[in-house]
């Protein structure tokens, strides 16, 4: 089993995003030392890119000042090997494929896997061009992270029975960002990929409050939130640590209450 | 053609929620582009609304002037709306229209493309948002206004550069959030497959009419075909029925703004590199992480850090030749075409124009140069008054 499918073992999983270097990359690493302590089970660690086109205005303005603060790779890379002398928690990488594609893809994920993470999320790769990055990351003992999306509808069979580590499930229609109500038939999705594959599903895009996260944890294996603490970081700056590590805490409960 | 490759470029790099979107997509387009109804009707259009076939005219002046290659203008800017543009968007609106689509978005650039699809759209009674890149909607009002006229409604993008590029990314955001009803009109040969394959389709009416026009006129097929190159629409509609004809040289005009050794410049072919953006893989300025360069041309329809997929492949294969052509040199062209012929090209022709003005006095004089003037000046004058010291203001 791979260490992030453990991260879902006999329990319901909280799963925060941050930008990695919003508002500084010192930052940054204290808040994966916050939230690892407030109870998240796996860390999604985001990679600025300039043109997120997945992301709603709340993730593309923390990416923009991030790399306006002077973040790069390879500062990231460095930040990630301080992290994992002290947290052995699962964590992923998100980004987008010319940012790994242009460090030179098996340059970009062979130093990732020897850092110690476990995983890459590319919101721009969907299954049919998953195949040159797959290799490599199969190479390497890396988990490619599939998703799959309200619109996937047959597509979903197919994604389930190649997705590794666990499956994303995209909320909404749309690009992420903090929604009031989300109308997808969420445990359809996941129905659907469970009698594909026997894998965790994590949902995410759109979830803000301890009850959606309770809720969405309840029709799936786990509540993915990032807008929300990514709003923390821009709202609280230097300061924000203590602030996103109560949220956290509060969204952990939330979906710890909820039974398996 | 698997996923829509052109050599190593091209491919379908796009959110999941996407995905049946352009499955969808393909999938009518394979079924109309063969059927005789749907044929007829965009024949129709093109010609008696559009109003093709565009005229190939004999730029002797100029011709006269430069002392050397024959010269010939494809005066696409002829067209209804003043460019090229309508060609492509005819036949998405009309295949969004078969698609039972309702609503139209796009992105624009200059606002030829806007205006376009805002007009198309009021054609044929769809719903139509425009997105624009807020620096553009300050250098071209008056397109923004004529997009309003015609019933669209405009959004300003401020997010990133607040150019083509931001564009982009917000219609793709936009078609994310809304798909069942809605058909992205992408105005060039980029993005995702199909798309590259589509627009390059719809624009290839442009070659085959000079290939007629020109045997016509000269009995023999052109030297050298000359095109500006943003991402490539207008090049790759001028290209395409000569890329089996060896003998005749593919030459596409890049913007490179102050010049290819500065930063502020769009000339990908020169300096950008192999790269994953927009839903294809092609070449793109970028810094060394990956990062979108923030690239600078005067025409707003040429401020794009990347290039189409074909003709990525076009220049890997040294079928087609691309150069780059700065903004004083497409100014000057810009002067020169209107007082030598009386035409006032697009600022974004206007970059082949001055190629022209460079390779026709190396040739001879029984050789032949075809320049695509993919759209008209007149949305430019107020911007090339202001870049030459005059302040006018539309």
């Amino acid at each position: 089993m791979s260490k992030i499918a453990e991260a879902f073992q006999n329990k319901k999983a909280f799963i925060p995003f941050i930008t990695c270097g919003d508002p500084s990359l010192e930052v940054t690493e204290q808040l994966v030392y916050a939230m690892a302590e407030a109870g998240a089970d796996l860390i999604e660690l985001g990679i600025p890119f300039s043109d997120p086109t997945a992301e709603g205005p709340v993730i593309e303005e923390a990416d923009l000042r991030s790399l306006k603060a002077g973040t790069t790779t390879d500062k990231i890379f460095d930040m990630v090997k301080r992290i994992r002398e002290k947290v052995t928690l699962p964590m992923v990488f998100m980004t987008y494929a010319n940012v790994i594609f242009s460090y030179g893809s098996e340059r970009f994920l062979s130093q990732t896997a020897a850092l110690g993470m476990d995983g890459v999320i590319l919101p721009d790769i969907p299954y049919e061009e998953k195949g040159e990055f797959q290799e490599i990351c199969r190479k390497y003992d890396l988990d490619l992270i599939s998703l799959i999306a309200p619109t996937s509808k047959d597509r979903i069979r197919m994604i389930a029975k190649e997705a590794e580590g666990f499956v994303y499930c995209v909320s909404s229609l749309g690009v992420t960002g903090v929604r009031s109500e989300i109308t997808t038939d969420i445990g359809a999705m996941v129905k659907l990929v469970k009698e594909v594959k026997d894998i965790p599903c994590a949902v995410g895009f759109g979830i803000s409050t301890p009850e959606q996260a309770a809720k969405m944890a309840s029709l799936s294996d786990g509540a993915i939130v990032g807008s929300a603490i990514v709003k923390l970081c821009a709202r609280y700056g230097e300061d924000c640590v203590p602030y996103v590590k109560e949220y956290v805490k509060s969204m952990k409960d939330a979906v710890r209450s909820v039974q398996i | 053609m698997e996923n829509g490759r052109f050599g190593v470029h091209g491919g379908q790099y796009i959110p999941e929620t996407l995905m049946n979107a352009v499955i969808e997509l393909e999938t009518a387009y394979n079924h109309y582009k063969n059927d005789p109804e749907f044929n007829k009707e965009l024949t129709h259009l093109l010609n008696e609304y559009a109003g093709r076939p565009s005229r190939l005219y004999y730029a002797s002046h100029m011709t006269e002037d430069l002392g050397g290659a024959r010269i010939y203008l494809k005066r696409e800017d002829l067209n209804h709306t003043g460019s090229h543009k309508i060609n492509n968007v005819i036949g998405q609106i009309l295949l969004a229209k078969r698609m039972g689509k309702t609503r139209v978005i796009a992105e624009t650039g200059a606002g030829q493309h806007g205006v376009a699809t805002a007009t198309v759209a009021a054609l044929m009674g769809m719903e139509c948002e425009i997105f624009m890149g807020k620096e553009d909607t300050e250098r071209q009002a008056l397109n923004v206004y004529r997009m309003r006229l015609l019933g669209a409604k405009v959004n300003a993008v401020t997010s990133g550069t607040a150019t083509l590029k931001d564009a982009v990314n917000a219609t793709f955001r936009e078609w994310t959030n809304r798909i069942d009803d809605t058909h992205y009109v992408l105005g060039s040969v980029m993005g995702p497959h199909p798309f590259p394959m589509i627009v390059r389709d719809f624009q290839s009416v442009i070659s085959k009419e000079i290939k007629e026009q020109i045997l016509e006129a000269e009995g023999k097929l052109p030297d050298a075909v000359l095109a500006c190159v943003g991402g490539g629409s207008n090049a790759m509609g001028a290209f395409y029925n000569f890329i089996d004809d060896k003998n005749v040289r593919l030459i596409g005009c890049e913007a490179a703004g102050r010049g290819v050794n500065t930063a502020e410049t769009a000339a990908t072919i020169a300096t950008g590199r192999l790269g994953i953006f927009h839903g294809m893989k092609s070449y793109f300025c970028q810094d060394e992480y990956g990062q979108i360069a923030p690239v600078y041309s005067i025409s707003a329809g040429l401020d794009y850090p990347g290039i189409g997929p074909e003709h990525a492949y076009l220049h890997d294969t040294g079928r087609a030749e691309y150069v780059p052509v700065t903004d004083d040199e497409a100014v000057e062209a810009f002067e020169y075409l209107s007082r030598i012929e009386g035409i006032i090209p697009a600022i974004e022709s206007a970059h082949a124009i001055s190629y022209a003005m460079k390779l026709a006095p190396q040739m001879s004089k029984d050789q032949i140069i075809v320049v695509n003037v993919s759209g008209r000046g007149d949305k430019d004058c107020a911007a090339i008054a202001r870049y030459r010291g005059e302040n006018i203001y539309e």
